[in-house]
C-alpha cells in the first residue's frame, strides 16, 4: 500500500521540463518552494513543497507553560502576528473560564485592526514587487513602519508584540497614543490616492493582474478558502460579523467583496478592507477613552497554572482568513495538544497548486502573493 | 456589504505622478539616534542591590536564555533569602518577551530603551546585566515592573481563626487551618525558588511538598515533609517559619504560608497512612547497637527517629510524665493541641523507639549506667531551669517563673491566682504564659487583668507579631521599652512591679547591657509577678565525674559540628547546647543522629 500523496518518479516528455521554484524566491513571504512542470512558459502541474520554515510550533507549545506560549504564537505569522496572540488567548480563556475585561477587548480590537492594516500594506508592496513595481513595495513598507511605531509605544515591541495574554493584555495604552494613531491613519488616507495612482489605477497592473489566478466561488469553498480571497469571489463571509468575538458586534463596518475572483479582485478587496479597518479604528479611538477598568483578569502564578481539562477552538478573521487555535488541555500546566488552523495552509497548498496549473511561469509569484499565502502558517 | 464597482480607469500616465516624490522630504528619517518608546523591550537591566538571586527569571524563560551565575563577593544570606548569584542573559536565545520582568519577585529586572548591539564577537551577546545596562550608556528603563503585568499573586489566602470572644476563656486551638480550596490557591502562589529550603535549619523540602499539595497529592506532600522532619504536626503549627522570612514572594507581598500548608498536608492524611509513609525505607533488621537518649524534646526524639529507622535500638528517658519536652510543657494547648503532638510521637514510637517517661537520670537511672549499657548516649535535655531578673522582691512566693507555671497548666494543676498579674519579658514564652493566665482568669473571674512588660520597643519585640496582636486582642496590656526595677511588696503581699524606662538594651559591642532612665518610674499594679526572661540548662544529672570530664564553653557543653562532645560515646543536641527553636532542635537531632550512626557503623566494621 502506498501513501495517499505518493507520486511515482515521472519522466517528463522531452518537450516538458521541471523547475524547482524557491525556496528563496523574493515572490514569497518566507521560504517556500513549488515544483513546477512546464511546457514552454505554461505550467502543466505544480506541487507545493513546504517545510523550509518548519519550526515545530505546535509541538513546542506542548512543552511550554500556558503563559510561555504567549511569546511563541506571534512568530507563526510575521506580517500579521496579533490574531495569533488573540486566538491563542481566547482559546485558553475558553478553557479556563477567564473573563476578559471590556477595556482589554477594545484594546485587542485596536491591535487586531492595526495589524490587519500592516499586513495588507505589506501585501500590497509585495504583490506589486512580483510584477516589477518596486516603488510600491518601498511605499507600503515605509507606511507600515509608522504603524510599527504605534505598536512599539503600546507594547514595547515592533514586530512580535507578545502583548495579548490569556485574560487580557499586558499593559494599558500609553497616554496620547490614540492621538498618534489618529494622525497615522490620517496620513495613510492622505497617501491612499498615491497608491491608487501607482498600483490600482495602473494599466500595467490591470493587464497583469486581471484574470490572473482566477477561481470561482464554488472552487474557493471546496478548497477551504477564507478571508479576502473568498470575498474576492463574491461571498461576504467575515468572522468578525458571522462569528463575532471581542467587541466587534458593537462596531459598524462593511464587508467588501469583489466578484472576479482573480488577483486584481483580491488586491482590491484588501484595499477596501484597509478602509474598513480605518473606519473601525476611528470608532475604537472614539470609544476607548470612555471604557475604563482593568486590562487583565487576575491570573494564577504562571509557574503553577493548571488549565482545566477540555478542548477549545477560537478563531479570528486574520488578514489572510480564518485563523484558529484548537487547544486541548489535560488539566496540566502546559497544553496537551495545540493545532493551528493557518488560513495559508489551504491557500498555499491546494489553492496554489490548482491556480498555477495552466498559468504562465511569470505569474507564479503574483498568484502566490495575491493569495497572501504566509508559509509559516503552513509549516507549524 | 459594499460591492466595489470596477472602475477601470487605468492609464500609463498615472504612475508617473510618483515622480513628484523626487521633490519631497525623504520618508526615511535622518541618521540620528531615535529614542525608543517608554515601554520598549531592549536589553536587560538588573538592580543588583535588589536582586536576591532566586532564579525565577530562569524558570519562566521560555527559551532557556537565562542562566543563574554565581558571582564571587556578593552578599549571601540564606536566612534572609539572598543568594550570591545573578541572571546572565544569552541574546542568542532571548526573545524579549519580558516574562522575566513580569515575574521577578523583587522587581529588580527591567528592559532598557536601547535598540542596538552589533558585534562580531559572539561572547558579547552573553551578558550579566547590571543597573548600568548592556553598554553602560545610561539608557533608561523601558519595560519594567508594572502592577498591570505583574504575574505574581502577592496576597496570602486568609486563615480562619477562632474569634476573640470565643477563645478568651478556653485552650481551644485558635488557628483553624486551610480547607482544600484555600490550600490549593495558597500552594499555587509558590514559585519554587527554593529560598525556603535553604533558610530552614532542617532544610525542609518546602517547594516539593507545596508542589505536591498543588498537584493534589497530599500523601506525596507528607512523604516530602518526613524526609527532614519527624515533627510536622508540631512544626505545622508553632514553627518559627524562617522559610517564610526568606520567601521571595514576601519581598513585595505576603510570603507563602508554608507553615500552614505543612499543617494542611498533615491534617488531611490519615494517621495510619502517615505512619506508613514515615516508615518507608526503615531498616527492619536490627543492627544490634543500642542508643540511649536523655530527654524527649524535638532534638532527642528526632535523633531517636532517625536512629531507629536505621535499625538501632533506641531508648528515650524522660523525667516528666509524658514525652515532648517543651513542646508539651512549654507551648500552650491553644497553639499546639496535645493530641497533635501525640500524633507525631506515635509515629516516632512506631519506628521502634522506646520512650520511658518518669525516668529521671541521676535518681532513677544513673548516667554511668546508661553509658555502660549503650553504645552511644545523647543528652538533649534542653533548658529546663527558670532564670530570674533578681530584682528586689523576686524571692516573694507570689513571684513565679513562666516555665514552672506553663508546666502546671499542661499538667492541669491548680494555679493560685491572687489577683492581677504582671509578666516580665517580651518573647514568645512571656506571651504564652500571659495568654494562658489570661484564659484562667477569664474562666474564673470573667475578666482579664494581665500586664506584660517588655524591654524591647514594639517594633523590635522578640515574640512573633501575631502573638502580640492576639494577646492585645485578648485584653492583655503590653508595655514596651520598660525594664523591671523591683517587685513592690506591702504588708507581705505583692502590690505590683515597678519599672523604669529602657534607653538602650545593648552596649557598643552588642552585648546585653540595658541602660535605664531611673527618673521615669511606673508601677504596674498586680498581686502576682511572672518572670519570663529566659531559661538555663540544668545539667546536675550528669554527675560530678562527667561534668569534670566534659569541656564547657560559657556554661554550655562544648560540641563539635556533628554534636559530639569531648567525651567518647556522648553526644549533645538541642537547646542544651544551641537554640533557639523547635526546627533548629530537629536539625540538630538529624546531625547528631548521622554522627552516631556513622560511629556505630565504624564500630561494627572494627
Amino acid at each position: 500500500m502506498r501513501p495517499q500523496n505518493y507520486r511515482p518518479v515521472a519522466h517528463p516528455p522531452s518537450h516538458e521540463y521541471e523547475l524547482y521554484f524557491g525556496p528563496n524566491h523574493p515572490g514569497i513571504e518566507g521560504n517556500y518552494a513549488i515544483r513546477v512542470r512546464l511546457k514552454g512558459d505554461v505550467i502543466q502541474e505544480a506541487i507545493a513543497d513546504g517545510g523550509y520554515l518548519h519550526r515545530g510550533f505546535e509541538k513546542i507549545m506542548e512543552s511550554r507553560l500556558w503563559i510561555q506560549n504567549v511569546a511563541l504564537v506571534p512568530r507563526i505569522c510575521v506580517p500579521d502576528p496579533v490574531p495569533m496572540e488573540d486566538s491563542y488567548a481566547r482559546s485558553v480563556e475558553a478553557l479556563g473560564g477567564l473573563e476578559v475585561p471590556e477595556r482589554a477587548q477594545w484594546i485587542r480590537v485596536l491591535m487586531l485592526e492595526v495589524s490587519r492594516i500592516c499586513a495588507h500594506l505589506f501585501t500590497f508592496g509585495g504583490n506589486a514587487a512580483t510584477i516589477g513595481l518596486y516603488t510600491n513595495m518601498f511605499w507600503g513598507v515605509s507606511m507600515r513602519d509608522l504603524f510599527l511605531d504605534i505598536f512599539e509605544e503600546i507594547t514595547g515591541a515592533r514586530i512580535y508584540h507578545m502583548y495579548i495574554t490569556p485574560g487580557g493584555v499586558r499593559r494599558d495604552l500609553p497616554p496620547g497614543i490614540l492621538d498618534k494613531l489618529s494622525a497615522v491613519i490620517d496620513e495613510l488616507e492622505r497617501r491612499a490616492p498615491e497608491f491608487d495612482d501607482l498600483f490600482f489605477d495602473s494599466t500595467v497592473v490591470m493587464n497583469r493582474a486581471a484574470g490572473c489566478g482566477t477561481m470561482t466561488q464554488e472552487q474557493a469553498l471546496s478548497w477551504g478558502v477564507t478571508g479576502p480571497n473568498l470575498r474576492a469571489c463574491g461571498l461576504p463571509f467575515d468572522l468578525r460579523r458571522d462569528d463575532p468575538y471581542l467587541v466587534y458586534p458593537e462596531l459598524d463596518f462593511d464587508i467588501p467583496t469583489e466578484t472576479a475572483g482573480d488577483a486584481l479582485a483580491r488586491m482590491r478587496v484588501r484595499k477596501a478592507e484597509v478602509q474598513q479597518s480605518i473606519r473601525i479604528l476611528r470608532q475604537v479611538i472614539a470609544r476607548l477613552p470612555s471604557v475604563k477598568g482593568p486590562i487583565r483578569c487576575p491570573l494564577p502564578n504562571p509557574l503553577a497554572w493548571n488549565v482545566p481539562a477540555g478542548e477549545a477552538y477560537a478563531r479570528a478573521e486574520s488578514s489572510k482568513g480564518e485563523l484558529g487555535f484548537f487547544v486541548v488541555s489535560n488539566g496540566g500546566d502546559k497544553p496537551w495538544r495545540v493545532h493551528v488552523r493557518g488560513p495559508s495552509q489551504m491557500h498555499a497548498v491546494q489553492v496554489l497548486e490548482n491556480l498555477l496549473t495552466g498559468a504562465r511561469i511569470e505569474d507564479i509569484a503574483q498568484i502566490m502573493f495575491s493569495l497572501d499565502a504566509c508559509p509559516p502558517e503552513v509549516d507549524r | 456589504m459594499v460591492n466595489i464597482s470596477p472602475k477601470y480607469k487605468g492609464s500609463f500616465l498615472r504612475p508617473l505622478k510618483a515622480l513628484s516624490h523626487l521633490f519631497r522630504e525623504p520618508v526615511t528619517l535622518p541618521m540620528e539616534p531615535r529614542p525608543a518608546a517608554e515601554n520598549y523591550r531592549g536589553f536587560h537591566l538588573n538592580e543588583w542591590a535588589e536582586c536576591i538571586g532566586c532564579g525565577t527569571c530562569q524558570e519562566i524563560c521560555d527559551n532557556a536564555a537565562i542562566r543563574m551565575v554565581n558571582v564571587p563577593g556578593l552578599p549571601s544570606d540564606p536566612a534572609k533569602g539572598i543568594k550570591p548569584r545573578r541572571p546572565a542573559i544569552d541574546y542568542g536565545r532571548c526573545c524579549w518577551c519580558a516574562l522575566c520582568v513580569d515575574i521577578c519577585p523583587t522587581g529588580s529586572l527591567a528592559l532598557s530603551r536601547e535598540y542596538i548591539h552589533v558585534s562580531r564577537d559572539m561572547d558579547t551577546y552573553f551578558i550579566l546585566p547590571d543597573e548600568k545596562g548592556m553598554h553602560g550608556l545610561g539608557f533608561e528603563k523601558g519595560w519594567a515592573k508594572n502592577p498591570d503585568s505583574d504575574l505574581l499573586d502577592l496576597d496570602r489566602q486568609p486563615m480562619e481563626e477562632l474569634p476573640v470572644e470565643s477563645r478568651g476563656d478556653n485552650f481551644d486551638e485558635i488557628v483553624k487551618g486551610f480547607d482544600d480550596q484555600t490550600a490549593l490557591i495558597e500552594a499555587s502562589r509558590c514559585i519554587q525558588c527554593g529560598m525556603c529550603h535553604e533558610a530552614c535549619p532542617a532544610n525542609m523540602h518546602a517547594p516539593e511538598y507545596i508542589r505536591a499539595i498543588w498537584d493534589g497529592d497530599k500523601e506525596r506532600a507528607v512523604r516530602e515533609i518526613y524526609r527532614t522532619n519527624p515533627f510536622p504536626q508540631v512544626c505545622g503549627r508553632v514553627c518559627t517559619h524562617r522559610c517564610e522570612t526568606a520567601c521571595s514572594i514576601g519581598r513585595r507581598g505576603d510570603p507563602v504560608a508554608i507553615r500552614w500548608l505543612k499543617r494542611y498536608a498533615m491534617d488531611s492524611v490519615e494517621a495510619d497512612r502517615i505512619r506508613d509513609i514515615a516508615g518507608e525505607g526503615r531498616v527492619t533488621e536490627p543492627t544490634g547497637r543500642s542508643v540511649a537518649v536523655v530527654g524527649s524534646g524535638p532534638a532527642g526524639l528526632t535523633a531517636a527517629f532517625d536512629l531507629a529507622k536505621r535499625g538501632h535500638a533506641v531508648t528515650v528517658y524522660e523525667s516528666k510524665p509524658q514525652a515532648g519536652g517543651m513542646m508539651r510543657y512549654g507551648i500552650p494547648e491553644y497553639r499546639l493541641p496535645y493530641d497533635r503532638l501525640d500524633a507525631d510521637i506515635a509515629v516516632i514510637e512506631a519506628m521502634g523507639v522506646e520512650i520511658r517517661c518518669g525516668q529521671a537520670i541521676g535518681s532513677d537511672v544513673s548516667m554511668a549506667e546508661l553509658r555502660e549499657k549503650n553504645d552511644a548516649v545523647l543528652v538533649a535535655t534542653g533548658l529546663g531551669q527558670a532564670r530570674s531578673t533578681r530584682v528586689p522582691g523576686t524571692d516573694h512566693p507570689n513571684v513565679a517563673s513562666a516555665i514552672v507555671l506553663l508546666d502546671k497548666v499542661t499538667r492541669g494543676e491548680e494555679i493560685d491566682l491572687p489577683g492581677p498579674v504582671v509578666v516580665i519579658g517580651g518573647g514568645n514564652v512571656a506571651f504564652d504564659i500571659a495568654r494562658s493566665l489570661a484564659r484562667l482568669q477569664k474562666r474564673r473571674d470573667g475578666a482579664v487583668a494581665v500586664t506584660l512588660v517588655a524591654l524591647e520597643e514594639r517594633d523590635a519585640m522578640l515574640a512573633d507579631e501575631e502573638e502580640v496582636i492576639e494577646a492585645q486582642e485578648e485584653g492583655i496590656a503590653v508595655f514596651n521599652g520598660r525594664g523591671p526595677r523591683q517587685v513592690v511588696i506591702e504588708d507581705g503581699a505583692v502590690r505590683g512591679l515597678e519599672t523604669v524606662k529602657c534607653l538602650s538594651i545593648f552596649d557598643a559591642e552588642g552585648r546585653f547591657h540595658p541602660m535605664y532612665d531611673e527618673q521615669d518610674v511606673v508601677l504596674h499594679e498586680g498581686a502576682m509577678v511572672v518572670e519570663a526572661i529566659g531559661q538555663a540548662a540544668d545539667t546536675g544529672y550528669l554527675g560530678d565525674e562527667l561534668t569534670e570530664a566534659l569541656e564547657w564553653q560559657r556554661g554550655r557543653i562544648q560540641i563539635a559540628a556533628d554534636g559530639r562532645t569531648s567525651v567518647d560515646g556522648l553526644w549533645a543536641a538541642g537547646d542544651l547546647v544551641q537554640g533557639p527553636d523547635v526546627i533548629s532542635a530537629i536539625a540538630a537531632g538529624h546531625r547528631v543522629a548521622d554522627s552516631i550512626h556513622a560511629q556505630l557503623g565504624a564500630m561494627a566494621r572494627a
